[in-house]
């Protein structure tokens, strides 16, 4: 088929992710850039969030969702960084030379584009109901936060009058408060596991200033109403997240908004044969977020859910940065490098980057990871070597599992240790 | 005065009214629901059987393998979408090694084709994912998969285009005999005909008994399901049944049409026929039935659960028959009444034409439909394609790459639209794995641009189901 046009760098997405990531490439040296955008507008999911708590560690000041992107599309208009809005992105194939994209819209039609270099960028999905199986009837009123807060925030309608939550991600605690304001009352918050999901701010400006109580340990267990919601059970779980008979409560509310998880959207790079990390759900990367598919990059909440958006722009600014090395060279990466697979304890939930070419190390790698429980006492994060030597460790007073971490390795530690494993614990 | 009236319009009824449109007749479906195919027909296993199972002296026995070849003819005319998979009832034990026998025996009688009987290692071969437990298999090559409610819309759309009238939310309450003809009375409305067919699914005892002596007890049995994701859908190709026993009647694994994964359904009779909610305790069984034939299923994969209500009964065949003159029942139909249905239908009209049903061939009827499916375009024609029709070069479901074109089309084929689901029947937006959380706004839209519907006022699936409450800010109140 005809090859309709070609650049040196595709970027799947025009949220958080993919502006940073384009702007970056453009500051270090590409010229042929294209945006991929499957919305009519440019700034992702930060469109809807209309709130603040934005950009602290970025900019050092806080700020709308809007606003925060709209301080990436303004530089990027000052660069030759092409956008293509409203159009989807349908199928990605890699080859030695070549990225091959087939794109869509309804105004340039169905057209076959390749690159050099790609970025995935696509950001996440909300987890619904039936992915956590919740029984009960198939009513109308169950809406996944992200969703409802589209309707609330961007298309201007309610979504009902008594609510409760069901999550406690940042999404959920945001909506309640939204919800609140707008009218609604919220009766409640329910989180299964025996911490919250979200950002203790959240909790603090979310629930707690609005009197919303929050139960942890708690689950829905029934829904009732035929057409549309009527009643839910709430029981508490045990330790197995098991629900405890005789611990129901009942509440008549209309409408259940869902916060119960985000899942990376990585249809198109499984499709592309980029190896995914079961324990994240995106793309197994390298210390430059470059995919194990050659010449793929991959940032934002396609690679790992993350908390903050600073964060994202953070990450895609380096995946930005190592793509243009990557087209500028021909593939920067020294290909005989040593690499080190990074393990994780029970403790840890998972690691990105998952692998290191020490020769692609300049200083340090930056390794981010969550824990998988509170730990409410100072503790240590410790890198060992298959020897069990101790390679590096990091204090910390406390860590909770909805607050993403990170260390900082220096590559000298990297270059002295036995095997090709390090291994990363939380020790007490 | 109508000719014929059809109450019900699910597989049976639209059926019934498809095959009627040919004929110079004035016919008119009824529902109670503001859309076709919105009960069993909806909600069930998907599946054109082979034929192995009814008993052959019943009409399913006798219908069965006819209905299966009548399905298929139909699938190509109606532009309907159909998968023959095959089936592999398969033994775990001793005893079912008999009732692979049985199995075999009656599809022989029922004039089943190309059955096989395997051994453990040969159905593992089909199928690798089947248990290590599997001692031996009956195959049934000519059984599939097809999408039900596409099935019944599409007959309805093409009768609705052929003339028949279609009255959605028309409860029937009462029929009136009179001498000659019928007053068929809704909550709101009252329609007068010559013809009666009770085609009302798990309420069909009730409809017989405004009208003629009880004759048979619909016993609703709820059977819940689960759906995997496409990323399963290679687990398994074929249907997988296991035997059924004194206590279940085997929870199958099945391949869809969408390529996802089928898994249920359990059998529960309940005293509610619109109960179609889910358990937590049903949906464990059949998570550990279903590993018993193929273990690796990963219930993480699922997207969606849900219920359909069967119209079992305690008269043991379909029940069609003129219960009175002029009134047929096309009752108690249950599995399997999918594959029987266009039989069904023909079977119900010769009774109606002994009834003195006139039956006098339109010159021009067209029984056919034809619709675009975007990812059906090769994709080398797909940019010579949007050019033409640009709305199709818009993806509206991501999960399921539907576009605008198609959506907008399925809205136009003619019957009313009022939900969201009514969409993603007909076009498959809100399928996929997000189920609608993204495109279900956009959907929305796309009605109310359409339909000059509002947008508060346009459902997720039957009357009742609001999915909005009011515009934000809104102070007028």
């Amino acid at each position: 088929m005809q090859i309709i046009k070609e650049y040196q760098l595709i970027i799947i997405g025009g949220g958080p992710a993919g502006l940073a990531a384009a702007l970056s490439a453009a500051q270090n040296g590409l010229s042929d850039i294209l945006i991929v955008e499957r919305d009519k507008y440019l700034g992702g999911i930060l469109n809807q969030c209309i709130h603040n708590g934005f950009g602290l560690h970025y900019f050092k000041e806080e700020l709308t969702g809007p606003e925060y992107s709209k301080r990436f599309i303004d530089l990027l208009s000052e660069t030759n960084v092409e956008v293509a809005l409203d159009t989807m992105a349908l199928n990605l194939e890699n080859s030695e030379e070549w990225r091959y994209l087939h794109v869509m819209s309804s105004f340039e039609g169905y057209r076959i584009l390749r690159s050099k270099a790609v970025i995935l960028a696509m950001g996440c999905r909300e987890r619904t109901r039936m992915n956590i199986q919740i029984p009960g009837t198939r009513a109308a009123g169950i809406f996944n936060a992200g969703q409802a807060q589209l309707y609330v925030n961007l298309e201007g309608y309610m979504v009902g009058k008594k609510v409760i939550i069901l999550g406690s991600g940042d999404v959920g605690l945001i909506m309640a408060r939204r919800m609140t304001l707008e009218g609604a009352e919220v009766v409640a918050c329910v989180e299964v596991m025996p911490y919250p999901g979200g950002l203790n701010r959240n909790i603090v400006q979310c629930l707690q200033d609005f009197n919303i109580p929050l139960y942890l340990s708690h689950t829905i267990t029934d829904i009732k109403g035929r057409n549309r919601v009527e009643q839910v059970t709430v029981q508490e779980v045990d330790q197995n997240g098991k629900p405890i008979a005789g611990t129901e409560k009942y509440y008549n509310v209309d409408t259940i908004l869902l916060s119960v998880g985000l899942i990376p959207e990585n249809e198109l790079s499984r499709e592309a044969g980029v190896p995914l990390d079961p324990r994240t759900s995106g793309p197994i990367v390298y210390e430059n977020k470059e995919t194990l598919a050659q010449g793929i990059f991959a940032c934002g909440n396609v690679l790992h859910v993350h908390d903050l958006v600073d964060f994202v722009t953070e990450e895609a600014e380096s995946a930005g940065q190592a793509a243009a090395c990557f087209v500028q060279s021909g593939g920067c990466v020294k290909q005989d490098s040593k690499i080190i697979s990074l393990k994780t304890d029970s403790n840890i939930g998972y690691t990105v980057p998952q692998q290191i070419r020490i020769d692609d190390v300049e200083k340090a790698v930056r390794v981010f990871f969550r824990v998988r429980k509170i730990f409410r006492e100072p503790s240590r994060i410790v890198f060992r070597d298959q020897l069990k030597s101790e390679i590096a460790s990091f204090k910390r007073p406390f860590m909770f599992p909805a607050e993403m971490e990170n260390v900082n390795l220096p590559r000298q530690l990297l270059e002295n240790i036995s095997g090709t494993e390090l291994t990363i614990s939380v020790e007490e | 005065m109508f000719d014929v009236i059809i109450i019900g319009a699910g597989i049976i009824g639209c059926a019934t009214a498809y095959q009627l449109s040919q004929f110079k007749l004035k016919v008119l479906l009824l529902d109670k629901e503001n859309d076709v195919s919105l009960g069993a027909s909806c909600a069930n296993t998907a599946i054109i059987h082979g034929g192995y199972d009814p008993d052959p002296a019943t009409l399913m026995g006798k219908y069965n393998v006819k209905g299966a070849k009548r399905c298929i003819e139909l699938v190509d005319a109606l532009d309907i979408k159909f998968k023959k998979s095959g089936t592999l009832i398969i033994a775990l034990a001793e005893n079912d090694l008999k009732t692979l026998d049985k199995y075999y025996n009656r599809g022989l009688l029922n004039g089943v084709e190309g059955m096989a009987m395997l051994d453990g290692e040969e159905a593992r071969k089909r199928e690798p994912n089947l248990s290590e437990a599997v001692i031996g298999a009956l195959w049934v090559p000519e059984s599939g998969v097809i999408n039900p409610w596409e099935f019944t819309i599409a007959m309805a759309e093409v009768a609705v285009r052929e003339g028949v009238k279609l009255e959605l939310n028309q409860k029937v309450v009462d029929i009136e005999k009179n001498t000659d003809h019928y007053l068929v009375k809704t909550e709101t409305n009252q329609f007068r005909t010559k013809y009666v067919v009770n085609a009302a699914g798990v309420y069909s005892d009730k409809i017989h008994n405004m009208v003629a002596e009880p004759a048979f007890t619909i016993k609703p049995t709820r059977g819940q399901y689960f759906l995997l994701d496409r990323s399963a859908g290679e687990t398994i190709k074929t249907i997988i049944f296991p035997c059924a026993t004194e206590f279940t009647k085997g929870i199958l694994v099945s391949p869809t049409i969408h390529d996802n994964i089928l898994v249920g359904p359990d059998a529960e009779v309940i005293s509610d026929p619109e109960d179609t909610s889910t358990t937590g305790e049903a949906l464990a069984f059949i998570a550990k039935q279903a590993r018993k034939s193929v273990p690796c299923l990963d219930f993480r994969n699922n997207i969606r659960n849900y219920s359909g209500i069967r119209a079992n009964s305690d008269y043991n065949d379909f029940f069609i028959k003129i219960s009175t003159p002029k009134f047929l029942d096309l009752a108690a139909i249950k599995s399997p009444g999918l594959t029987c249905a266009p039989i069904i239908a023909e079977e119900g009209i010769k009774l109606l034409a002994e009834e003195g049903l006139e039956l006098n061939k339109k010159a021009n009827w067209d029984g056919t439909r034809k619709i675009i499916r975007f990812k059906e375009i090769p994709k080398a024609e797909r940019a010579d394609f949007i050019e033409k029709n640009p709305e199709y070069g818009r993806i509206i479901c991501r999960c399921e790459h539907i576009t605008e074109g198609e959506i907008i089309a399925a809205i136009r084929r003619g019957l009313p639209i009022f939900s969201l689901d009514a969409v993603k029947r007909r076009a498959g937006s809100g399928l996929g794995r997000c189920q609608g959380g993204f495109c279900g706004p956009r959907v929305q839209e796309i009605i109310a641009r359409e339909t000059g519907i509002s947008p508060l006022d346009i459902l997720l699936n039957k009357t009742g189901s609001y999915i909005l409450v009011d515009r934000t800010k809104n102070t007028e109140k």
